[in-house]
């Protein structure tokens, strides 16, 4: 009880101060507008429902790029564990693609697709194929040999043996790099947005600072960092017990 | 002659690859507008190299990315030190660290913006908020996971609190400080990316956005080019640091 206590004290501190030094007018309501009016806004977004419309826009483009880079990373990961020799082969042109930044590949994508959902997912996509790829690879080779003896016994097909060895035997590990990629997708759909593509949370943002309503900016800000903290906590509660924002092992 | 076995296969690779691409692109099978052939691309990055149009945007760069990033480190540092060392550092900040963590950095831009305006000040502080997680989370799992021998030492010794903060809690932490720091640093390159599309400073990031809006896509392949390249470059930099510092570990684990 007294943990809460102590960690709602800055919070309800600075929104008392900001909310009492705008009714003062110490001050500028043009950029910091005040929690009450913030709060106005963003019941207003809710009931007119725009911010539930870009919610939408953001998490569909979000998970669309997530789903391909799944896809694609599982199975080009799967490839590239079970024979070291391809890895060998492919792997350094690989790895010349990864250090490239997700998000300067966005105005590639809008030469490609132009504005829309195809373009924020195709940038998501490569932001979030690489944790899927590397997990995958490593998951796939520490598979248990005798597992793939099994089906070279057996003569199971390349979709038979992913599907009913090597995915089950591997996916306890391939679930760590989909959580990556699942946060990963989250923000970059929003960068994306940010950055240049008309549609979702984060251009509703950008519109809203541009346009001077900082109330309407901040509440669909402070709307995004609950999707983000509740996104967080509903994947390790899936995944793996709560360890609070510092991870496990960490209570002094 | 194993060796050289060994490195050609992925060379071949790589060399096939980009030939693919340069035939089906002279032949026109692939549009150029979309995919150039690296042929083009090569000469407009040897151009750009040559006519030093390259420097200026690399320069601002680099400088903002370090920048954000030395910001980042240090705030994240003491924080993590902070709140490592402290209880009620950690029972106050915990949950607002929480709910701030999964924030994108990039929706803190159109903040920025408001409160900094379209400047290089606005830039940096984007990129120190979105890269100082890694090294917090470093630098407090550092802090906090000192072995209990190493404590008993200290005690042992009676070493003075400043004296065994020195000589065993900051060598302790710090292989977890770098690892994070290096995270950072990848963060921080693709937040100054961000921040001067969007702020339309220069920069690798601008000249990405206004090679694509002029719709001169050599110039755009080289920019990623470039911005892979520095990538990579700054991660094997971090990587020889992590590995001068932390010679007294022998092995590196």
């Amino acid at each position: 009880m007294k943990r809460v206590l102590r960690g709602a004290l800055i919070p309800a501190l600075v929104f008392l101060l900001w909310e009492a030094g705008s009714r003062a007018d110490l001050l500028p309501m043009d950029t910091l507008s005040r929690p009450s009016d913030i709060a106005v806004a963003l019941a207003g977004g809710f009931v007119d429902g725009s911010i539930l419309l870009a919610t939408w826009q953001t998490v569909q483009a979000a998970l669309s790029g997530f789903a391909i880079a799944a896809a694609a990373g599982i199975l080009v990961g799967a490839i590239l564990g079970l024979s070291p020799p391809i890895e060998r082969t492919v792997g350094p042109s690989i790895e010349a693609l990864r250090p490239i930044p997700a998000v300067a590949l966005t105005p590639l994508t809008l030469l490609l697709f132009g504005f829309g959902l195809r373009m924020e997912a195709g940038v998501v996509a490569f932001a979030c194929v690489w944790p899927i790829l590397l997990v995958t690879v490593a998951a796939v080779r520490g598979i248990e040999p005798r597992l793939l003896e099994v089906a070279q016994i057996l003569r199971l097909g390349f979709a038979a043996r992913l599907r009913k060895i090597i995915l089950p035997a591997a996916l306890g590990r391939i679930v760590v790099g989909l959580r990556v990629a699942l946060s990963i997708s989250l923000i970059v759909a929003v960068t994306v947005e940010i950055l240049m593509n008309p549609r979702g949370l984060g251009y509703g943002m950008i519109i809203a600072s541009q346009s001077l309503k900082p109330d309407l900016m901040y509440a669909q800000l402070l709307w995004l960092g609950f999707l983000g903290w509740g996104l967080n906590a509903a994947l390790t509660r899936a995944f793996g017990s709560w360890h609070g924002a510092f991870g496990p092992g960490v209570r002094p | 002659m194993r060796r050289l076995a060994r490195l050609s296969g992925p060379a071949l690779f790589a060399a096939a690859l980009l030939l693919l691409w340069q035939v089906l692109a002279d032949r026109q099978f692939i549009s150029q507008a979309f995919f150039p052939s690296p042929s083009r691309t090569l000469v407009e990055l040897y151009r750009q190299i040559v006519e030093g149009d390259l420097w200026a945007p690399l320069e601002a760069t680099a400088y903002r990315m370090f920048c954000g990033w030395a910001l980042a480190s240090l705030a994240g540092v003491v924080l993590g030190a902070a709140i490592g060392f402290s209880r009620t550092a950690r029972d106050t900040l915990e949950p607002l660290l929480e709910f701030m963590r999964p924030l994108p950095a990039s929706a803190v831009i159109p903040v920025a913006i408001l409160f900094l305006g379209f400047s290089n000040a606005m830039t940096i502080a984007v990129i120190a908020f979105g890269a100082v997680w890694p090294v917090l989370l470093g630098s407090l799992h550092g802090f906090v996971s000192i072995e209990p021998q190493l404590a008993d030492v200290a005690a042992a010794l009676r070493l003075p609190r400043l004296q065994s903060f020195v000589k065993i809690a900051v060598p302790n932490a710090l292989p977890d400080i770098l690892a994070g720091a290096r995270v950072s640093l990848a963060i921080a390159l693709i937040l100054a990316v961000v921040t001067e599309m969007q702020a339309s400073q220069t920069g690798l990031g601008q000249n990405i956005l206004l090679a694509q809006r002029s719709f001169r896509s050599p110039e755009l392949y080289a920019g990623l080019v470039t911005l892979g390249v520095v990538g990579f470059a700054i991660n094997q930099a971090i990587v020889l640091v992590e590995r001068r510092l932390l010679r007294w570990r022998g092995t590196p684990a």
